[in-house]
């Protein structure tokens, strides 16, 4: 199997290189890559992104050929794809950091900052959250309601159709936290970051 | 709901851990990463590294830590010490640090917090500040605490914030090693007053102090060296105990 870790250069993507290459070991051929042609040859694709949405849906756009190539893959190949936090993010239509901005609109719905009821609430919503898991999904296989799962956001993701929603997380109001559309999966959360728990679902994913 | 983390942090000069974990059964008590593979394997909320290697050119040692590290241990990676540019957190960034905690560099030239958290975005850009208090202020002190700024640390507070920063790392240069507790006072007022999580430091001697810095100090995170160092607490414990006392916490 091979799966293609996207770099589109969107931030710091060692963290998700190293927890790939921990659990798939030798099992898997593991690139991480923006060349097209590896990517349409590829069995599934890692989509992470750091920093604000504005800025990787640029970053992805520099690259010519790369938002149809992932389309492509996606929404016409059906193949599995997994986005992580701003990888997911990106999933909708429009996200509204920095200034609105076109999503690649996978799964309809819109990106906006997280309400810190006057400051009640911190933000970035940085640390460990359990997860509320509303639909089972086998990326979640051995994965137990409550979960405690890493966090770092201050935006989320609103999707319309309330039935790709997977998990939430509570953080001033149940923040959607993991989605899934067919072949289309994303969490808002770090599994590359989220000790064994967060490997488990790297795992589940190699194993779709 | 969010968690409060505990965070131990390890002191690496030269590539090697300075104050270490004394654990008998470890092979090579001065190695990092395998200090930090016990910490994260105990439950770790994130690991810290300090690098305090003084001379330029051992200085790239830290990078290769940082690697090893981010290899075996799977939770956030903060990385601080000496990190004078944006590409001083690009090399950190690239080599696996999740978080880079920045401090002289962040007074001299706040560009650098701005610069670097627009471009790899405010989750990895802590900034780290040393506070002593001086009548009824703190101050800011820059080069591992031997320069007095003389900036207030309240008003520092909110302009990093202003400028990007996604956490705050305070040290409260009074209590740092003394072990009679966190300054509460400090970490509370500069807590209240920015909308960023804060994370206490300095002075930790007992369980209880990490209790007062998350109830009292209103900190969001608390860091500490010696007590797990020395094996005086594990993080289990330590975790344990904040639980008993109705802080929320990753177990």
């Amino acid at each position: 199997m091979k799966i293609t870790i996207v770099d589109y250069k969107s931030g710091n993507i060692s963290s998700v290189i190293n927890s790939f290459k921990e659990v798939a070991k030798d099992k898997v051929n593991l690139e991480v890559t923006s060349d097209l042609n590896k990517i349409k040859s590829s069995d599934k694709i890692v989509l992470p992104g750091q920093g604000s949405f504005k800025s990787c849906v640029d970053a992805l756009n520099k690259i010519n050929g790369l938002a149809d190539t992932l389309n492509d893959f996606t929404i016409n190949k059906k193949k599995p794809l997994l986005g992580i936090c701003v990888g997911l993010q990106m999933f909708a239509d429009t996200g509204y950091e920095e200034i609105e901005t076109k999503g690649l609109g996978w799964i309809s719905g819109k990106v906006s900052k997280i309400n810190n009821q006057n400051g009640k609430y911190k933000l970035p919503h940085i640390g460990w959250n359990q997860i509320s898991i509303v639909k089972g999904s086998r990326i979640f296989k051995d994965i137990e309601n409550n979960a405690h799962m890493y966090f770092v956001h201050s935006f989320e993701f609103i999707p319309k159709d309330k039935n790709v929603i997977l998990a939430t997380t509570d953080y001033s109001s149940n923040i959607v936290c993991a989605v899934e559309k067919e072949n289309i999966f994303g969490t808002q959360f770090h599994p590359e970051k989220s000790d064994k728990i967060g490997l488990q679902i790297i795992d589940n994913f190699i194993k779709l | 709901m969010l968690k409060n983390r505990i965070i131990p942090c390890l002191d690496v000069k030269n590539g090697r851990v300075v104050k270490g974990i004394n654990f008998v059964d470890l092979k090579d008590a001065g190695d990092p990463v395998e200090q930090a593979k016990i910490y994260s394997d105990g439950g770790a909320d994130e690991i810290c590294f300090l690098d305090i290697t003084a001379s330029n050119e051992n200085r790239d040692t830290i990078y290769d830590v940082v690697k090893e590290t981010s290899k075996k241990c799977f939770v956030p990676l903060t990385v601080g010490g000496g990190v004078r540019s944006v590409e001083d957190i690009n090399k950190l960034l690239s080599c696996g640090a999740d978080k880079v905690s920045i401090n002289t560099a962040a007074v001299q030239n706040a560009e650098v917090v701005l610069e670097s958290s627009k471009k790899f975005g405010s989750q990895c850009i802590v900034v780290a500040i040393d506070a002593k208090k001086n009548g009824n202020k703190w101050e800011v002190f820059t080069h591992g605490g031997r320069n007095n700024s003389e900036i207030d640390a309240l008003e520092f507070s909110k302009k990093m914030e202003n400028s990007g920063a996604g956490e705050l790392l305070v040290t409260s240069m009074d209590r740092d090693g003394t072990q009679v507790g966190y300054d509460i006072d400090l970490m509370s007022k500069i807590s209240s007053i920015v909308n960023i999580p804060v994370i206490a430091s300095g002075g930790v001697g007992n369980l209880d102090h990490l209790v007062d810095g998350i109830k009292l100090g209103k900190a969001s995170a608390v860091l500490a060296a010696s007590i797990f160092h020395y094996g005086k607490y594990s993080v289990k414990e330590a975790k344990e105990y904040l639980d008993s006392k109705g802080i929320p916490v990753r177990i």
